[in-house]
Formats: structure tokens, C-alpha cells, sequence
């Protein structure tokens, strides 16, 4: 079982998130979109790949690697 | 009969504030919702030849639990059916082009039991990306009407109409809710609802989650509900997370079923590869930089003919009416007062129309957000955010509007940091006090050819500011210890064409406050200051007058004037002000001239220059046309030396202190109100004071 997170990403690979590790940041990514079984896909990195942006249930969303690191990815 | 309210609510980027334009045209209104500073925009709308209803522009959220203080006021309002603007009808504005994101606050909202329409627009994007939406399909599905609009052209408003009207004279409800929170926590649901008397289950649901939040429910009933979540054993994170995760698994379905989506897999769109650059290492900021090169361009050059226009304008109407009218301390009140004063207010007009137009230009095409997200990892080193970029560029024009662009940042010691930095950008005020002190001691020739030393010293001023307010967000991380965890979550819209109507009444409002709010105070600080120049106590003024007529009997006429006139000045309750405050400014340089034009500028910085030729020419005598305020400045002796009173070090101290110098109750009054306290504003008013009094101090003791 990999621990896998979207932070770990390269920009233009995909994934599917299977889980949270972080409770209340799981709320306002799941808000955004961010479910358990959606495909996302790594679409930018700022400079020094902090923030990234991410294409997830047909739009773009940026946030942190920090709040990338929670989304978990198989 | 009271005008129904229609509200309008939807994601960000949905077309909701097209719509609201498209709706209520020039009528608009902006003023605050109850009880709270936040921005509420209104306006009327006739519905038919009867019916005139109040539309409310509700600020862009994504769901129904708010994540920033802007979108507070979203649940406030849908979930108090005694507030003012409770809607009568709630149109929720959905892009069509993401059903799938937007239909989440959409089912939050008709699960409230209110009457709901919804407005499907942004059909016309989707379609580039080769979806379309059954809108039949939906409606049938939602149970609610559903209307195809164009926010952008206009395009459904009839149907739009005929919708909301239907809903007025019979309104259907939304049919079987999407999440019904008893199915998971019934005797919680059922309490709730009995104790608070509540038919909603929806609604029992916020008043257990949100409670907090509701300022209209008194301490007595929030506690009771903290009673009530321990006693079900209530765990809401847990709870909300299953109800987004039904949500969207619903939603799915529904989107499967009324979306056809032809969209070839993995071709980037125009959007995509425009980010590819913009958001590039080097070309990302290199592009920033060119931006804000720009802006700085149109507030200092493009700007400066419109402001000469404006200066000439009110200097030949001050002729005027000093020729035309009869001389006497009214005609002086209305000219060298009131009119001086105005004149000092709308020849910042220009400046800041130009910044609210490109910094709304930004905004609208959605590039604003690609310079937060590029921006976030160094302002996160100075206990700032991404989004603190907005409110520190607008804080280039005034401090005000900025501090009030503080209510999107969601962490609140990032907002609280961003509030108490943002005074120190230079902010439009200063610049005519920065112009006049530049010009006094700095040469204007070029250096390598291209560049002015006047305007490069300028540049400095600037950058002085914004290193202050990084390094003073940088000590106030240090300072303020939280708990709470910062975070940036933020979608990055798709590129748009600015809406040309949108731009101009941004505009067009932040300069109508601006001359109305910052117009007021600077009116009456005029006239205040142009009174207490012109009386002193007792007969002090008389007396002084006549003592330069006894002792000097043989200068000629011109000279006798102006010595009366300012030794007048000196015995008028100004003067004493300016003597009384003397010691404490002698160590920076100032005399107890420039201590009256401190003090007056007090409450508003750009008040300085006013009451600098306010006082100068009251002290200069009657005979003063065509002598501008720089060379009565530079005429004016130091008594002490005999050489001229303004030195480089005097001047340098000056400009220094006023980079710093919290000298605006306005940004005062916007810090106490978003803060909600006293200590935030005091905090600022003496960090600013203290590090301004500092810097001019060591300023003018390295360079006299």
C-alpha cells in the first residue's frame, strides 16, 4: 500500500484520489471537488512547485503542496 | 406592498454580477449589508408592469458553509428568514460549463425549502468544450425551474422573468430534498427542530453546524445547541464530509444524465497553455513585472496631463471668484478653504481611476489569480498569503478599498498581518507630498541617459514602502502565534474578455466613494484649519500686528505685508498649535510651520500639501499670484542659519516620515471595522508613528 500523494505528481501525469489524510482540509477539498474515486490531473507548478495547480472534475484549482500532500492518490 | 427580494447566488465566475449588471442596469446601489461593512450591491428590476422587485447581489461562494468572512453573509441570509434580505426568490447562477461543481451549492441551497430558480448560463463556453446541457432534463430532475441564459448579452431574461414571476404569485417549492440530514442523524434533526421551531431539516442542520457564526441567535440558544451536539454525540467534520461526498455522488447521476460531453480526452484549451506561461518560472514573473510596470506607467505619466488639467482648472475658478466676489473673510473661506481643499481632492482622480481600471482588468480576465498563485511562496515567507497581493497593489491607490479587499483572505492571521501592513505601501496621497519635497532638493537631470533622478528617488520611495510592509508582515509573524493553519485554495477561472460595462462601474464607484468619503474629511479639516489660521486668542493678532507696524515703520508696503501677515499666522491658534508641538518635532528638523501642517494632516495625509500653501500663503500676504507653492517653499529662510529652511536633510526627513507615517483616520476607521476591535487600529496607529518618528529622526541626524 503506497502513500502516494498528489504533491508527488509530475506535471501532466494522472491519478485517482482515494483518501484524505487531513480531516477539516478534507472539507473544503472535498467542496472543491476533490472526491474519493475523481481522476486528477497535475496541470502547473508555480515556481519552486509551490503552489501547483490541479485539473480535477473539469475546471483548474490551485493550492498549496502542503494541501496537495493530504490528498492521497493510489 | 414591500418590493419582493430576489437574490442572486452562485460560485465565483458563474456570470452572477454579469446577470445583476444585465438586470438592474445603471441602477444599481452599493451599500453595506445590516450589520455588517460587506459590500451589498442592490438594485430594482421590473418584473412586469406591476411589479418592481429589489435584486441582491450575493458575493460568489462554493458551498453553503463559508470559508472567508465575505462569504459569511451568504448563510447569514439564506438561513434567517428575518433577515432583511431574505429572498422571495433565490435565483442560483450556475456555469454551465462545470454543472458538476456549481449544482453543489445549488442543492445546498433548494434543500433550504426556499423558492429556487435556476439560471443555467455560460452555455456558450461549455459548448466550446463540446458539452451541452438538457436543460428539460434538469429541471425535471431538480425539480425546480431552470432557465438558459447569457449573463454576458442578456440572452433569457424574458424567460428569466416570466420564472421569477411564476414563483412570486405561486411559489413551488423545491420537491424531495437532494441530502436530507435525518436519514443519518433523525433525533438530532428532530430536537433541533422542535426546540428551535424550525419545519426545515436543512436548516436544523446549519443551526447545528454553523451556530457559531449566527449572530442572529442569542448566547442562550447557541449554547443550547451546544447542549444538544453533545448530547447526539455529534461529530460535524465527519458528518459534512459524508454530505459533500452524497452530494456529488447524486450529482453525478444527474450530470451523466442531462450532459453530453464530446470533448476529445487530454486537448489542452487555450486556458491551459495560457498558464504555461504565465505561470513559468521565469516568463511568470518577468510578466508580472511588465504588468506592474504598467501600472505604475499610467498612475505617475498617463495620469499626470488629466491632473494638471484638473489643477489648472481649479486654480483659474479660484481667480475667479476671488475677482468677482467681494474680498472679505467669506470670499477667503470659499476660496483659499473650501475650494483649495476640493481641488486637493479631485486632482486624485485620475490616479485612481487608472488603477481601479487595470487592477479590475486584471481581475475580470481572471490573471489576478495566476499572480496569487506565482506569488503565494514568497508572501507565505512574510506571514502573508497569495491573496494578500490584491489588497497590497490596491494599496498603492488607497489603503481603504484595500483593506476592505482583505475579507477574501480565509486564515485570519494572514488577513490580520495583511490589514496592518497594507498603510505602509505608499498609497496615492502620499504622492503629492512626495512630488512637491522631490522637486524642492532633487535635481531633475537624467543619469545613464533614459532615466530622471527625480523620478528614480520616487521609485526609491515606493520601494522603501514595500519593503517595510514585507519586513513588518515578516515581525508580525513572528509575533502573532496561531494555532489555525494557513491555507490557499482557490480555483484559477478560465481566461475571459473583460466585460467593458463591469470595468466602468467598478470604476466608476471606487471613484464616487473615494471623492465622497476621503472628500468630506478633507472639506472639513479645510475649513477647521483656514479658521483657527485666521483668529487667534484675545487680540494676540492684533497685537502682533501692530507690533511689527511700531518697530519697522520704514519697510516699504509689499514687505510690511507679508511680515504682518506672518507674524499674524504665528499669533492665530494654528501658530500656537505649531509652537506647543515644536520641541517634540525639533530633533527631526521641523519647525512650528511644517508642525501645523503635521497636525492638520493628522486625520488625512493629503491634507498636508493643502495646509502647507494654506499656511504659507496666508503667511506670504495679499500680493501672491502666480507664486506656486514649490517656490515659496524654497524662498523660505531658516531663521537660525539665514540659509533656506528647506535643506536636503529637512526635506529627506520629511518624505522618510510620511513613507511611514500612519496619518489617515480613514484606513484608522477601515482597520477598526474589519478587525471588529480597538486594539488592532491602536496597534497600527503606534507601530507607524513610532517607526515613522524613528526613521526621520536618524534621516535627519545622518544628513544635517
Amino acid at each position: 500500500m503506497s502513500k502516494r500523494s498528489v504533491a508527488d505528481l509530475k506535471i501532466g501525469e494522472r491519478a485517482v484520489i482515494q483518501a484524505f489524510n487531513d480531516e477539516v482540509m478534507s472539507l473544503k477539498l472535498l467542496e472543491m471537488g476533490c472526491l474519493p474515486g475523481a481522476e486528477v490531473c497535475m496541470g502547473s507548478k508555480a515556481p519552486l512547485g509551490d503552489p501547483i495547480c490541479l485539473h480535477v472534475s473539469g475546471y483548474c484549482l490551485s493550492m498549496r503542496k502542503s494541501e496537495a500532500a493530504t490528498i492521497l492518490v493510489d | 406592498m414591500k418590493p419582493p427580494i430576489i437574490a442572486l447566488i452562485g460560485n465565483p465566475n458563474a456570470g452572477k454580477s454579469s446577470l445583476f449588471n444585465q438586470l438592474t442596469g445603471l441602477r444599481q446601489k452599493t451599500g453595506n449589508f445590516p450589520g455588517v461593512t460587506m459590500d451589498r450591491k442592490s438594485g430594482p428590476w421590473s418584473i412586469d408592469d406591476q411589479t418592481t422587485a429589489t435584486v441582491v447581489d450575493l458575493p460568489g461562494v462554493y458551498s453553503i458553509y463559508p470559508k472567508s468572512l465575505d462569504e459569511q453573509v451568504v448563510t447569514d441570509i439564506l438561513a434567517n428568514p428575518q433577515h432583511p434580505d431574505y429572498p422571495d426568490v433565490a435565483i442560483v447562477v450556475v456555469d454551465a460549463s462545470n454543472l458538476h461543481r456549481n449544482l453543489l451549492l445549488f442543492t445546498q441551497v433548494a434543500d433550504l425549502g426556499l423558492p429556487t430558480i435556476l439560471a443555467l448560463n455560460m452555455l456558450d463556453v461549455a459548448k466550446e468544450q463540446d458539452k451541452d446541457v438538457n436543460a428539460v432534463r434538469l429541471a425535471m430532475r431538480l425539480g425546480v425551474p431552470v432557465v438558459r441564459i447569457n449573463a454576458r448579452t442578456g440572452e433569457g431574461a424574458d424567460a428569466l422573468r416570466k420564472a421569477v414571476m411564476k414563483q412570486i404569485q405561486e411559489p413551488v417549492l423545491p420537491g424531495k430534498p437532494l441530502f436530507d440530514p435525518a436519514d443519518e442523524a433523525p433525533a438530532l434533526i428532530a430536537s433541533t427542530k422542535a426546540q428551535y421551531g424550525l419545519s426545515n431539516n436543512y436548516l436544523a442542520l446549519q443551526y447545528v453546524i454553523q451556530h457559531d457564526g449566527f449572530t442572529f441567535l442569542n448566547e442562550q440558544q447557541r449554547n443550547g445547541l451546544d447542549t444538544l451536539i453533545a448530547d447526539h454525540d455529534f461529530r460535524e467534520v465527519p458528518f459534512q464530509a459524508s454530505e459533500t461526498i452524497t452530494r456529488y455522488k447524486r450529482i453525478a447521476q444527474i450530470v451523466t444524465e442531462v450532459v453530453t460531453d464530446q470533448r476529445p480526452i487530454g486537448k489542452p484549451t487555450w486556458t491551459q497553455k495560457l498558464d504555461r506561461v504565465l505561470l513559468h518560472p521565469i516568463w511568470g514573473y518577468t510578466i508580472f513585472a511588465l504588468i506592474l510596470l504598467l501600472i505604475f506607467q499610467a498612475i505617475f505619466a498617463w495620469a499626470a496631463p488629466f491632473m494638471d488639467g484638473i489643477d489648472t482648472g481649479v486654480a483659474w475658478l479660484n481667480g475667479q471668484l476671488k475677482e468677482s466676489l467681494p474680498p472679505g473673510p467669506l470670499t477667503d473661506l470659499l476660496t483659499d478653504g473650501i475650494l483649495a481643499g476640493i481641488g486637493g481632492i479631485l486632482v486624485f482622480i485620475p490616479q485612481i481611476a487608472f488603477l481601479f481600471l487595470l487592477v479590475s482588468l486584471l481581475e475580470e480576465s481572471g490573471y489576478m489569480a495566476r499572480v496569487m498563485v506565482i506569488m503565494d511562496r514568497i508572501m507565505r515567507k512574510f506571514g502573508l498569503n497569495g491573496r494578500s497581493v490584491v489588497p497590497l497593489i490596491s494599496g498603492v491607490a488607497c489603503a481603504v478599498p484595500a483593506i476592505m479587499a482583505t475579507r477574501s483572505i480565509g486564515t485570519r492571521r494572514d488577513r490580520l498581518i495583511t490589514i496592518l501592513v497594507t498603510p505602509l505601501m505608499s498609497c496615492s496621497a502620499r504622492l503629492p507630498i512626495y512630488t512637491i519635497l522631490i522637486a524642492l532638493v532633487v535635481p531633475s537631470r537624467r543619469v545613464l541617459g533614459v532615466f530622471n533622478v527625480q523620478g528614480l528617488a520616487l521609485m526609491a520611495l515606493y520601494l522603501l514602502g514595500l519593503l517595510s510592509a514585507l519586513l513588518a508582515a515578516y515581525v508580525l509573524k513572528l509575533i502573532l502565534k496561531t494555532k489555525e493553519r494557513g491555507y490557499f485554495i482557490m480555483e484559477l477561472p478560465t481566461f475571459k474578455l473583460p466585460r467593458w460595462n463591469h470595468v466602468g462601474l467598478t470604476v466608476w464607484e471606487s471613484v464616487r466613494a473615494f471623492v465622497w468619503e476621503a472628500g468630506r474629511v478633507i472639506l472639513a479639516i479645510s475649513i477647521i484649519l483656514w479658521v483657527l489660521a485666521s483668529y487667534g486668542p484675545g487680540n494676540d493678532m492684533q497685537q502682533a500686528e501692530e507690533a511689527v507696524r511700531r518697530e519697522q515703520p520704514t519697510l516699504s508696503s509689499d514687505d510690511l505685508n507679508n511680515r504682518i501677515a506672518s507674524e499674524r499666522l504665528e499669533a492665530s491658534y494654528a501658530g500656537k498649535f505649531g509652537h506647543f508641538i515644536e520641541p517634540a518635532i525639533r530633533p527631526l528638523g521641523y519647525d512650528w510651520k511644517i508642525g501645523i501642517a503635521l497636525l492638520s494632516s493628522f486625520a488625512a495625509r493629503e491634507v498636508f500639501v493643502g495646509t502647507m500653501s494654506t499656511i504659507y500663503s496666508i503667511g506670504a500676504g495679499g500680493d501672491d499670484e502666480g507664486v506656486t507653492i514649490r517656490e515659496r517653499l524654497q524662498q523660505e529662510r531658516n531663521p537660525a542659519t539665514g540659509g533656506p529652511m528647506y535643506t536636503p536633510a529637512l526635506a529627506w526627513s520629511l518624505l522618510i516620515f510620511y513613507v511611514f507615517a500612519m496619518m489617515c483616520m480613514s484606513t484608522l476607521a477601515a482597520t477598526q471595522r474589519e478587525t471588529k476591535s480597538w486594539k488592532w487600529p491602536t496597534v497600527q496607529l503606534i507601530y507607524m508613528m513610532a517607526l515613522a518618528y524613528g526613521a526621520a529622526f536618524l534621516t535627519y541626524q545622518l544628513m544635517a
